[in-house]
């Protein structure tokens, strides 16, 4: 099925778009970045402060289920307006990453559907292609602890 | 097997993979940075419909013959020209499943976002303000 996320980022650029369009109202598109219980359900992660205004700032953490926390990351909120507009940096914390500046343009379609246009710029090129290896080194990672559990299993 | 044996033997596993994992992303970067300059994916288009020797190729640039050596040479090192020999010519051709990987290298990036929306919707479907 085709995805409805579209992401298009140019050879040699140092930023990226990402697109998407949802059958909900924009209110309730916007909400779900707003309300801290909801944002961590969707983004998977703890919310440790969410300040929704200009100058504010927000903290996400996430713990494995032993409790260690693999993930950490911050930001500040630079121009926020309801239903509209969210202008924000965004930083992993204890990583290679430099702070990324992300536009976050909420739109109303129709009655019942909006779109989301999230511009993000990075520091540099190489930096915004090594954030979107991210997910597919993970995946080998995740896929190479697998395979030593298993191997791991048969050598006991 | 031994204890001792046995953590020996998967250390060796680990760095086993963890050098293939470091080849993989270092083979990755190269490709990228081999279709970053617009002299190179001009080859890779002209290249895509039919297999073209060197000079064939440097006829439709202003470079030099020499220069355009060079992006060949980094092009065919990543893979994304194949080489096919033809008496005493070589002829240069787009390698279609080399282009494909890197067009899927922005996939799992892609795909991560879209399973936090997707699920981003069917939260806010459901949604009954308790107010």
């Amino acid at each position: 099925m085709e995805l409805k996320t579209k992401i298009s980022a140019e050879d040699g650029q140092q930023d990226l778009v990402i697109t998407r369009e949802f059958e909900l109202p924009v209110e309730l598109l916007f909400k779900a970045y707003i309300e801290p219980e909801i944002v961590a359900q969707w983004m998977g992660t703890k919310v440790l402060k969410l300040e929704n205004k200009n100058h504010g700032g927000y903290q996400f953490e996430t713990s494995d289920p032993k409790g260690n926390v693999v993930f950490k990351a911050n930001g500040v909120i630079h121009e926020y307006i309801d239903n509209q507009r969210i202008t924000r940096t965004f930083e992993m914390e204890n990583s290679p990453f430099a702070v990324q500046l992300e536009f976050l343009e909420f739109e109303s379609v129709r009655d019942t559907t909006s779109k989301l246009t999230m511009h993000i710029i990075y520091k540099s090129g190489d930096l915004r292609d090594q954030m979107l290896k991210l997910p597919f080194a993970q995946g080998i990672n995740m896929a190479h602890n697998r395979l030593q559990e298993i191997v791991n299993k048969l050598k006991q | 097997m031994s204890k001792k044996n046995n953590k020996i033997l998967r250390s060796q596993i680990t760095a086993l993979y963890l050098l293939s994992n470091n080849c993989t992303m270092e083979i990755r970067r190269d490709v990228f940075q081999a279709i970053a300059d617009p002299t190179r994916r001009a080859i890779l288009s002209l290249t895509a419909i039919h297999a073209m020797t060197p000079g064939v190729i440097a006829e439709n640039f202003d470079s030099s013959r020499q220069t355009i050596s060079k992006h060949i040479q980094i092009l065919t090192e990543c893979e994304l020209l194949s080489q096919q020999q033809n008496g005493r010519e070589i002829y240069y051709l787009t390698n279609a499943k080399k282009m494909k990987e890197v067009a899927d290298f922005i996939e799992p990036f892609r795909q991560m976002w879209d399973d936090r929306f997707n699920k981003l919707e069917t939260i806010m479907k459901n949604y009954k303000p308790n107010k």
